[in-house]
């Protein structure tokens, strides 16, 4: 067929709209050979055809993504060609495979979207595991598009060849490895959908050098049927009348919230069915900002760094609500102790593989968390019965007394910095309202219990698999997502080293996160394992040779404060936070007392109720 | 309590596919007995048969993990109710004189066929539950058996209970 001169015209059309020769409606071979423009005598064009890396960024560019977190290599290189040709989506250089992921990871966190990450084969996939593994264990939605060798390699030991699908196949949701173009799009479609449904999770497209430069017809199908996948949405009705029963029956209730609530939606229905009921609630590490943590029904976080109220509650409840949560090991510590007491619970969870696994339910309901708790409000606002006030009461009295033991004060009028201060001084800083990403470890837990997070998607770390070195990655994320949000990224300083090269990307795409570290030259929790658990004898667990952070910080082009007195520490981070700095990363290099420990702290193997206290040292 | 259970599936068959539920098993240190796997009739569906032993929690655990897996379109216990399980055997052994009318006459008391002779050797094929393979194997002189090969069990249920997409 012959192109007529309108073609010619369209495609000029589109080289102004800066999609140069990414032509959106049609292929057009012979325009290399044709330097001085087209000739319509000899353009051939097919309708809708395009090569495998076009498929890739039009699929992207379909979903909506915004960003595309990634690092070129050979087997990409098609993809990131496509990439340079369009302008639908930004790609965000960043300096190591791992912080692609994870920066993809906290933009899905904080925006409820699903993030994208692009890495080449071989060391570009088993760099970005760790991200991927990360993204997995808190069921975070993300796809990660990898390059892999062309597909008559596959197997012979090819240049930056490894088995993708299998390396990453125990920590992803589901995995592609697409050997024929035209399976690309159905296949990305797929991958959007299993990592944004039921429970999300990372999916990986594993796409070879020779699929992206083939061709075919391309149409992005608006979904795709999987006769294999079928998430639950609503929960049992049967199921749901009798919880909302025990519920109204319980003298001594719980409502035990994780990060099912955030990642589902559900703060609201939540929020309102809590009030309803006039119950106690905790919240997870994962659920923080789930349920407001400046309302008087929260008790605050639970588990092995939780609150005396709200594992004391936990632990004596008599009717237990969990929703979205997974009663895991650092949560209800021992589960032969956590069953001593008589309990009834009722499990929501959209994953039934969640339910009955470590400790035995009464009422399971498998649903989607949002539909579930709003036809349980349904219900509950029809019943005759009330909640028993007198019990009620009761209880809150013996929970007001918990509340008193005041366990998260800490010597306020000491000479050194002490970490839970500045992250107090965080908290009033920003008016409690940041987006707070963390590192894994002591400042982790500091965080989590003295920043009251009162929103959603606001507190970003790695719950699930403690993966240091997040921190920074997941500042980038959240900050790209919201450009004028204040973002926080509490660390310590042997975290922020595990990923420090990403001060190099912050530069580039001038990302104004504001790094505070809490700098004890140890690490923190391994330290105090050590001194609880192994005579004091720190193993390995100093960190010596600590570079100076402002000079660092100021090297990557950002600025650098060090903080050595607690009287410093507000003014410290008012600057940072203050409008001259608004556009600028800051590093802040807290120096804190070395010897604090994290408490309440329940002891691995011990039951949620044995906490040593930091008054009882 | 552990138990024997006999988990049949349906799933995608796509390469791949047999991976993911052996990795499944071992990421989560269940155990398996035996795992036979083959195209349905319909060539786009893969069955798999999985003898697994577990108390009723790990088998609970099992069978949800098992349906969490993208490719997996349908679990059944077969253990659960009513079944009917079959494996295959083939078993070489060595016959020469009179040892030959004795296997021989063996293999006719378990049902076996004679699929293979050569001068000094008998291949036969027999099929059964797991049981009466090893009481075949428990019949037959040790020193005679030169090759065994056994496919692992494949189940069904009895009567209306079947597993279709």
């Amino acid at each position: 067929m012959f192109a007529g001169p309108g073609v010619k015209i369209k495609i000029k059309a589109r080289k102004s709209a800066g999609w140069l020769p990414w032509h959106d409606f049609l292929t057009v071979t012979g325009q290399n050979d044709y330097p001085h423009g087209f000739t319509n005598e000899l353009i051939f064009y097919q309708f809708m055809e395009a090569t495998g890396a076009e498929i890739v960024v039009r699929c992207l560019a379909e979903e909506g993504v915004e960003f595309v977190f990634g690092y070129p290599g050979g087997a990409v290189l098609n993809i990131y060609d496509e990439i340079f040709k369009q302008n639908k989506f930004k790609h965000v250089l960043v300096r190591h495979e791992q912080a692609a992921v994870h920066a993809a990871d906290a933009y899905a966190r904080s925006t409820g979207r699903v993030g994208v990450a692009l890495v080449t084969s071989g060391p570009g996939v088993t760099n970005a595991v760790t991200g991927i593994a990360t993204a997995y264990m808190d069921s975070i939605p993300i796809v990660v598009v990898t390059g892999q060798v062309p597909t008559p390699a596959i197997g012979l030991d090819a240049f930056q060849e490894v088995d993708t699908v299998g390396i990453t196949r125990p920590c992803v949701k589901h995995n592609f490895l697409v050997k024929d173009v035209k399976d690309l799009a159905a296949t990305m479609k797929k991958a959007f959908i299993i990592a944004a449904t039921g429970r999300p999770g990372p999916v990986v497209v594993d796409v070879p050098k020779d699929v992206t430069y083939h061709t075919t017809d391309f149409e992005y199908p608006a979904t795709v049927e999987m006769r294999s996948y079928s998430p639950v949405v609503k929960g049992h009705s049967g199921q749901m009348k009798r919880a909302v029963q025990m519920l109204l029956e319980a003298k001594r209730p719980m409502i035990y919230a994780g990060g099912g609530v955030v990642l589902g939606d559900a703060s609201e229905q939540l929020a309102e069915l809590t009030r309803l009921l006039g119950f106690p609630i905790t919240n997870t590490l994962m659920g923080l900002g789930g349920y407001p943590a400046t309302d008087r029904q929260n008790l605050g976080m639970l588990g092995m760094h939780g609150t005396y109220e709200a594992n004391m509650a936990m632990q004596h409840s008599d009717v237990l609500l969990a929703v979205g949560a997974r009663f895991d090991d650092r949560v209800i510590g021992n589960p032969a102790h956590f069953a001593r007491e008589q309990r009834r619970i009722i499990h929501i969870d959209v994953d039934p593989s969640s339910i009955s696994k470590r400790v035995k339910v009464d009422v399971p309901i498998v649903g989607d968390v949002k539909n579930v708790l709003t036809d349980m409000l349904a219900l509950l606002k029809q019943a005759k019965e009330k909640p028993d006030v007198a019990a009620l009461n009761a209880w809150w009295t013996q929970i007001e007394l918990w509340r008193s033991k005041n366990c998260l004060k800490y010597n306020r009028n000491s000479p050194i910095i002490k970490p839970q201060y500045v992250v107090e001084k965080l908290w009033e800083v920003t008016k409690g309202d940041a987006y707070v990403t963390s590192d894994v470890g002591q400042h982790q837990m500091w965080a989590a219990q003295y920043y009251k997070f009162d929103k959603p998607r606001r507190w970003i770390n790695s719950g699930g698999l403690g993966t240091m070195g997040v921190g920074l990655p997941y500042a980038m994320g959240v900050q790209l997502a919201f450009p004028d949000a204040q973002v926080a990224c509490i660390t310590g300083e042997s975290s922020i080293q595990m990923n420090i090269q990403e001060l190099s990307t912050c530069k580039q795409y001038r990302i104004p996160v504001k790094v505070v570290t809490l700098n004890n030259r140890y690490m923190g929790m391994v330290r105090q394992w050590q001194e609880f658990f192994y005579g004091s004898r720190y193993a390995e667990s100093y960190m010596e040779s600590l570079p100076d952070f402002v000079k660092l910080a100021e090297a990557y082009g950002h600025v650098g404060m060090r903080i050595d007195r607690p009287e410093d520490v507000e003014a410290a981070l008012k600057e940072a936070f203050s409008p001259a700095l608004k556009e600028r990363m800051v590093f802040m290099d807290f120096q804190t007392d070395q010897t604090e420990n994290v408490f309440p702290m329940v002891e691995g193997g011990k039951g949620l109720s044995e906490m040593i206290l930091a008054e009882e040292l | 309590m552990s138990r024997r259970h006999i988990i049949s599936l349906l799933m995608e068959n796509e390469a791949g596919a047999l991976s993911r539920v052996a990795g499944l098993f071992s990421a989560r240190a269940y155990n398996i007995e035996s795992l036979t796997v083959a195209p349905t009739e319909d060539a786009t569906l893969s069955r798999m048969t999985i003898v697994t032993v577990g108390s009723e929690d790990i088998i609970e655990q099992i069978t949800k993990q098992l349906n969490k897996l993208v490719d997996v379109i349908k679990v059944m216990d077969l253990t659960e109710g009513s079944h009917i399980e079959r494996e295959l055997m083939l078993v070489k052994l060595r016959a020469v004189g009179a040892d030959r009318e004795e296997i021989k006459r063996t293999a006719d008391i378990f049902r076996g066929n004679i699929i293979d002779v050569t001068e000094s050797t008998y291949t036969i094929e027999l099929t059964g539950a797991g049981s009466k393979l090893d009481a075949f194997l428990e019949a037959i002189d040790s020193a005679f058996i030169l090759e065994t090969v056994r496919t692992g069990a494949s189940g069904i249920g009895r009567g209306e209970r079947s597993l279709k997409v």
